[in-house]
């Protein structure tokens, strides 16, 4: 259905828009920039903050530009006299109740605020200092995300987040007027209650309020200790968006460089996490077809489908808070991330000749949960902890820009071998749909020694950004021993964003949908939209960088989990088999139900 | 007395599941048990299948669904500036003073708790006070102190 054009004009400029555009989205077009805090794109509007008013001409009050649509005839001023006099009291008023210690803030140079206050040139002290003593609570007991509501200008946009998006609610508005604040169930601390730790609030606070618990202190000191034996492992997610910090576009991969920064920071091994991914496809693979067998032939009452993927961590903990009657679906394979570790330093660890506790292990992660994780008590298979730190992307950015590296002119480089061997079914782990596809390229040539057929094995139905995709693989010309399979239709969902998660969980809950497989990422889009990426965030960035996934894909030799070299020599020489003894002391895991507040 | 959490599913039958329901479902809480603690959000969240974070957000919001432990008589004192220039600091004192507490807090026998509340409305006959969901206007010092001496002997 085709909507009306409206008729209207923007600083004396003509433009016509579809009828519900709101003053804010027109004027983009006529490129005149309005501020905004309280809005953003993955979220509905909330027209709190008020820092986009506007004129329109008849009307005595000011507009708020994100929250007023457009209509026929009208003439807004964007830049009037009142309007900037008005902005520029409103930021102050923000100001005024705001701890503003900029230089010790994590979020100085890169937040909303400061770059408003430092637009409006905001000097003196218009308004009196109303920082009151009670707003200044910080809680650091999530391992995971830092909340200081001094910081916070009750924008309520993590609120949003994490209803809208997440389907969680951690976080609620308390309170009224002054007293407001952004909180939790009874002001309990951030790890007490059902927050999962993804981080996506931290991607969308325009403030230093909620931030990743940064560890880059930690990591130099490990790095500058000569006794200590440091190795670093990389995400999928993290090489299509690490340019982003550093002054390259959007969508621009950047491997490489990189695995050339990290050498010079001093990491003694640069490795990837993509090996591990290409490991948690052999054992979860077959974890798949071990399932679907005990299920299908021999009727085993214990064994439960759909399988569930266990990769996201924030989906684990989602999980364990929202739906423990399900956690036996979870698949009992680490992430990648903690394979990792468990291999880094048990097997690896051997082969190079260095004592397990001499190696201290590092994780760059698209991921804020990833250091909820690496903590958690099961994840010290190796008999210490397997991943000691976890950094996200931005704070290896900083990292980077505290070196003085100058990103854009490094050479490439490889990753270190071993455990830097990957394939474009590991990379492809980084977008939502990506374990589904990879593990399908697997578990179907497993079965009928044929590789999935799809062109190019590019399998399309699993990927793009739609909350919840379905697709069903007919399985035909099976081998001998997996002739149970024979014409079976694999049906497979796949979700992405927690709020999605927990649509698709209500359906298997009720016994809706019957899937035999499905894949959950925590956040929107994916890993590549962790909530440790580079910020913003926005559906035309997650776009852009699943792209540029997928051309990593494409261009990579081997596009199959166990056709790596590496993967095979694993087993070899160390695991055996997947599902064996060794992979199951080291590679899987046990989840525990927690309380939902 | 009935279980926090068999009140809370009899007060979910009386008023249905819906988003709707909560305030009068907060409400009977603080009616029966005269603040609404932990537990109980807890199971009205889980009820409604709402966010407790949620549940907790609208309780913090109204003045009259409170979330710490209060006593059986809530005494709420007029604080706004009709029932001020009227006296409510006399007021308040002698209660005060009578029941050897603060505002905002509870006797030891947890018999009363002493608040101040805004604008009741009554600004024409201030200064004025609620005991529970009883209007006292016209109040002096020494009536106060009656009224509640009454509610001191209803509750033993
Ligand atoms: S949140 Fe922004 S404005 Fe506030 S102290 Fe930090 S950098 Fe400065
Ligand atoms: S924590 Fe950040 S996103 Fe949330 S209300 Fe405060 S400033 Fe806004
Ligand atoms: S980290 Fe995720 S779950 Fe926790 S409060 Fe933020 S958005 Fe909600
Ligand atoms: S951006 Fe419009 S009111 Fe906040
Ligand atoms: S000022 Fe006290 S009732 Fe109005």
């Amino acid at each position: 259905m085709s909507k009306y054009l409206v008729n209207l004009k923007i600083n004396n400029m003509p433009v016509s828009v579809e009828e519900g555009t709101t003053i804010l989205e027109a004027a983009r077009k006529l490129n005149f920039r309005i501020p905004t805090l309280c809005n953003h794109p993955d979220l509905t509007v909330a027209g709190n903050c008020r820092v986009c008013v506007v004129e329109v001409k008849g009307s005595r009050l000011l507009a708020a530009a994100c929250a007023t649509p457009v209509s026929e005839g009208m003439e807004v001023f964007t830049n009037s006299e009142k309007v900037r006099v008005s902005r520029k009291h409103i930021v102050e008023l923000l100001l005024s109740e705001h701890n503003a210690d900029c230089t010790k803030c994590f979020k100085n140079g890169r937040c909303e605020l400061q770059d408003l206050a430092s637009e409006y040139r905001i000097g003196d002290h218009v308004f009196l200092d109303l920082v009151k003593p009670e707003s200044k609570i910080l809680d650091i007991s999530s391992p995971s995300i830092v909340k200081d509501d001094s910081k916070c200008i009750r924008c309520q946009r993590c609120v949003r987040t994490c209803t809208e998006l997440q389907g969680v609610s951690a976080l609620g508005v308390v309170n009224k007027g002054d007293h407001q604040r952004i909180s939790t169930f009874f002001n309990k601390p951030l790890h007490e209650v059902v927050c999962t730790n993804c981080g996506q609030c931290i991607n969308r606070c325009p403030t230093g309020a909620l931030t990743e618990r940064n560890y880059i202190e930690e990591v130099w000191n490990a790095i500058y200790n000569p006794s200590k034996f440091v190795v670093v492992q990389t995400a999928p997610a993290t090489r299509i968006a690490l340019g982003e910090d550093l002054g390259i576009a959007v969508g621009e991969r950047v491997t490489g460089k990189m695995v050339a920064a990290l050498k010079k920071l001093g990491f003694s091994k640069v490795l990837d996490t993509d090996f591990t991914a290409d490991l948690t496809i052999m054992e979860e693979g077959t974890e798949l077809l071990t399932r679907l067998k005990k299920a299908l032939v021999d009727k085993d009452e214990s064994v439960v489908l759909p399988m569930m993927t266990s990769c996201s961590p924030g989906w684990i903990k989602f999980q364990e808070h929202m739906y423990p009657e399900l956690l036996d679906n979870l698949s009992t394979c680490k992430s990648p991330q903690q394979m990792f570790g468990a291999v880094a330093k048990t097997y690896y660890a051997d082969k190079i000749n260095i004592k397990a506790q001499d190696m201290v292990v590092v994780s760059i992660m698209p991921c804020v949960a990833k250091k909820f994780e690496c903590e958690r008590p099961e994840m010290r298979d190796s008999g210490y902890q397997d991943v000691d730190y976890v950094l996200t992307t931005r704070e290896l950015a900083m990292m980077i820009k505290q070196a003085g590296i100058d990103f854009d002119k490094l050479e490439d480089e490889h990753y270190d071998s071993i455990l830097g061997e990957s394939t474009g079914a590991a990379v492809i782990f980084g977008a939502t749909g990506g374990v589904m596809e990879a593990a399908l390229r697997t578990a179907y040539e497993i079965v009928t020694g044929r590789e999935v057929p799809f062109t190019n094995l590019n399998i399309k139905p699993v990927r793009g950004m739609e909350g919840i995709k379905e697709a069903s693989v007919k399985i035909k010309g099976v081998k001998p021993e997996w002739d149970f399979l024979e014409g079976v239709e694999l049906n497979v969902a796949i979700a992405h964003g927690l709020a999605n998660a927990r649509a698709l969980m209500e359906k298997v809950r009720t016994g809706e949908a019957s899937y035999h497989f499905i894949e959950i990422m925590g956040c929107p889009g994916g890993c590549l939209g962790g909530g440790g990426q580079p910020i913003p965030t926005s559906p035309e960035i997650r776009k852009k960088r699943a792209e540029a996934i997928y051309a990593e894909d494409s261009e990579m030799i081997i596009r199959k989990s166990h056709e790596n070299p590496e993967v095979a020599e694993i087993y070899q020489q160390f695991l055996g088999e997947p599902l064996g003894h060794k992979s199951h002391d080291l590679l899987h895991t046990h989840y525990k139900p927690r309380k939902r507040y | 007395m009935l279980t926090t959490e068999a009140l809370v599913k009899e007060l979910v039958e009386k008023n249905g599941r819906s988003r709707n329901s909560l305030m009068p479902i907060l409400q009977g809480i603080v009616q029966k048990e005269h603040y609404l603690s932990e537990e109980a959000l807890l199971s009205v969240a889980k009820e409604l299948d709402l966010s407790a974070a949620d549940v907790y957000g609208t309780a913090s919001f109204y003045t009259f669904l409170d979330t710490v432990p209060r006593g059986k008589n809530i005494i709420r004192v007029c604080k706004t500036i009709t029932c001020h220039m009227k006296g409510k600091d006399e007021v308040i004192n002698a209660l005060s003073n009578a029941l050897k507490i603060k505002v905002g807090e509870t006797t030891h026998d947890k018999k009363f708790t002493l608040l101040t509340a805004n604008c009741l409305g009554w600004c024409h006959k201030g200064p004025v006070m609620l005991v529970n969901d009883e209007v006292y206007p016209d109040l002096t010092p020494q009536k106060a102190l009656e009224i509640i001496e009454e509610y001191g002997k209803e509750a033993k």
